[in-house]
């Protein structure tokens, strides 16, 4: 058992470290994670700001700033599947599932590699929190890093479990954008949902993504719509839930 | 080195791999002869553990493939038929990769990549990433990764396909290297003859189904002797029928079946007939025969046949000059 422990931790890391190779050899990603948020925070925030008044004294480029972290993550995290089907379509998972490494540790490896690049573009995101505005202290800080951990660990680990049965890049990018689109819009990161028709709610208190952001929110502003143990259980939960489907699609090729 | 009992494998009602059984020894070279389609790539990724067989059994050194999976997959080595690198990254890192994920001591892995990049005449390239390579570099590199973790089996699946005359030579010589220095055990399917024809051991797939297993030496001594061609002409026919030498027209070509030992004695006659002998040639049996004999196709259309000796013809005749 131990030994079956070790070559799944050491598979994971090795698996994990070529995504961080690959990662670092790509210079587009990186000027890309920083204009994306930027872009965002400008378009949505600098157009709806005069719409969006009386929030609870919130200005609403800092209302969405949470949201907008969690659209980086999301992004991210979710096209690291599309690395799986990457190597599929190059015959490079050939390799890897030739390789004397457990199948358990390609996933994990994966999911980790998904999670740090998610991670990378989220924090890149924080980098303009002081630009407008919004201050952060050092517990928020900490905690708001442990929750885009737990939130980018889950939804790579849903990119992983969704590239596993899907074996296009075009199918791929149609279903993630599928996914991507409510999972962001309906989470509450851009807009209060309070107001939206009930069933509209309803795909809003199922989406993992608004617990995750209500969790961020309350990092950065204070200001919780759920209670934090409901969020941390049910976004945490859905990654755990997600790693296994991932673990159980990848195994059966 | 490499057990197979009446292995099968079926796709929904369609039967790529029919009841095939074989022994590879340790040491030795094994090819799997076949057009495409016939179930060779079925086999190999049968062997490697990407696919469970239907029914039947594989061992290699001794261990199930299906069982035993993850062990076996730390004895052997696989050159896939289409590219497998990362394309980009560098041909160095592309090795580390395989090096770590197979184990290789940590002190030993930079030596290990360079002895294998200096063999297969890539060490200046070493990091350039791959995605710049031709396709010829590719597969160098793809035979040396192949090959660095040391195992005991090398599967190499259409390793030189795609690959130009001079690329293909060069390949192989790697790849006997392998097998001299090394002793390591060669399981390859080829669709060329005369990459088959290197083998110990060749074994003619036809449809799924194991045709013939045997030396290319013995399975083409089955087919009996030479054959000696001449052009098609009325006075070649007619001096040949005087005497009564049995001949084949086809094509523009008389083909003319001598039995083992006896062509001089053939030619000699041909000449005392003053037959015009300059653009006569002589074939010996080649793996192609025995394969069309066996199965009544060609396996490429190309090398079927008179439009292959009218090919060596000139060959011989553009040397002569």
């Amino acid at each position: 058992m131990t030994g079956f422990v070790r070559r799944f931790l050491y598979g994971s890391l090795i698996i994990w470290q070529r995504d961080m190779k690959r990662m670092l050899r790509d210079k587009h990603q990186f000027y890309g994670s920083f204009a994306r948020p930027v872009l965002w925070l400008v378009v949505l925030g600098m157009g709806l700001r005069p719409v969006f008044k009386g929030n609870g004294g919130v200005d609403y480029i800092q209302f969405i700033f949470p949201g907008i972290v969690a659209m980086s993550l999301i992004f991210s995290a979710m096209w690291s599947g599309i690395s799986i089907i990457w190597d599929r379509e190059f015959g490079f998972l050939k390799e890897i599932l030739v390789a004397p490494i457990p199948r358990t540790a390609i996933v994990s490896g994966k999911i980790m590699g998904g999670a740090t690049q998610a991670m990378v573009q989220g924090s890149i995101t924080l980098v303009f929190a002081p630009l407008i505005g919004v201050k952060i202290s050092l517990v928020g800080f900490v905690s708001l890093i442990g929750i885009m951990m737990i939130i980018s660990l889950a939804l790579s680990s849903m990119g992983i479990a969704l590239a596993s049965r899907i074996y296009s890049y075009e199918g791929f990018g149609t279903i993630s954008n599928f996914v991507i689109m409510p999972l962001f819009f309906l989470s509450g990161a851009v807009y209060p949902v309070q107001t939206l028709p009930s069933w509209l709610k309803v795909i809003v208190s199922v989406n993992p993504v608004t617990y995750g952001v209500d969790l961020m929110r309350g990092a950065v502003l204070g200001t919780f719509q759920f209670s934090i143990f409901l969020d941390l259980v049910y976004i945490t939960g859905f990654g755990v839930v997600m790693g296994m489907l991932a673990v159980v699609l990848f195994r059966r090729y | 080195m490499i057990q197979v009992e009446h292995l099968t494998k079926k796709f929904d009602d369609v039967v790529a791999v029919n009841d095939i059984s074989f022994v590879v020894k340790e040491g030795q070279s094994f090819g799997f002869l076949g057009p495409n389609g016939a179930g060779k790539t079925t086999t190999i990724r049968i062997l490697t553990t990407l696919l469970p067989p239907t029914s039947g059994k594989a061992r290699i050194a001794g261990l199930d493939v299906t069982k035993a999976s993850d062990r076996v997959r730390e004895k052997i080595g696989i050159i896939f038929q289409d590219p497998s690198l990362d394309e980009r990254l560098t041909a160095y890192d592309n090795l580390y990769f395989h090096a770590a994920l197979y184990r290789v001591p940590r002190r030993e892995i930079r030596s290990r990549i360079d002895k294998a990049l200096a063999m297969v005449e890539l060490l200046t390239s070493r990091h350039k990433v791959v995605k710049t390579f031709s396709g010829g570099m590719k597969r160098r590199l793809e035979i040396a990764r192949g090959f660095l973790h040391m195992p005991r089996v090398l599967f190499l699946d259409e390793p030189t396909i795609g690959l130009d005359p001079q690329t293909r030579k060069v390949i192989w010589e790697y790849i006997n290297e392998l097998k001299r220095d090394f002793g390591v055990t060669l399981f390859l399917t080829t669709h060329y003859m005369e990459e088959a024809d290197d083998s110990d051991r060749v074994g003619i797939i036809h449809q799924g189904a194991i045709v013939s297993l045997d030396s290319p030496e013995r399975l083409k001594r089955k087919m009996g002797g030479a054959q000696i061609v001449l052009p098609s002409k009325d006075e070649n026919e007619r001096k040949l029928k005087n005497l009564k030498i049995a001949f084949r027209t086809l094509n523009d070509h008389v083909y003319i079946d001598v039995a083992d030992g006896s062509v001089r004695d053939t030619l000699n006659r041909m000449i005392g007939q003053s037959i015009n002998l300059d653009e006569m040639i002589i074939t010996q049996p080649t793996l192609e025969d025995v394969f069309i004999k066996l199965t009544g196709t060609a396996i490429r259309e190309e090398a079927a046949g008179p439009m292959e000796h009218l090919r060596m013809v000139r060959r011989v005749r553009g040397k002569n000059r």
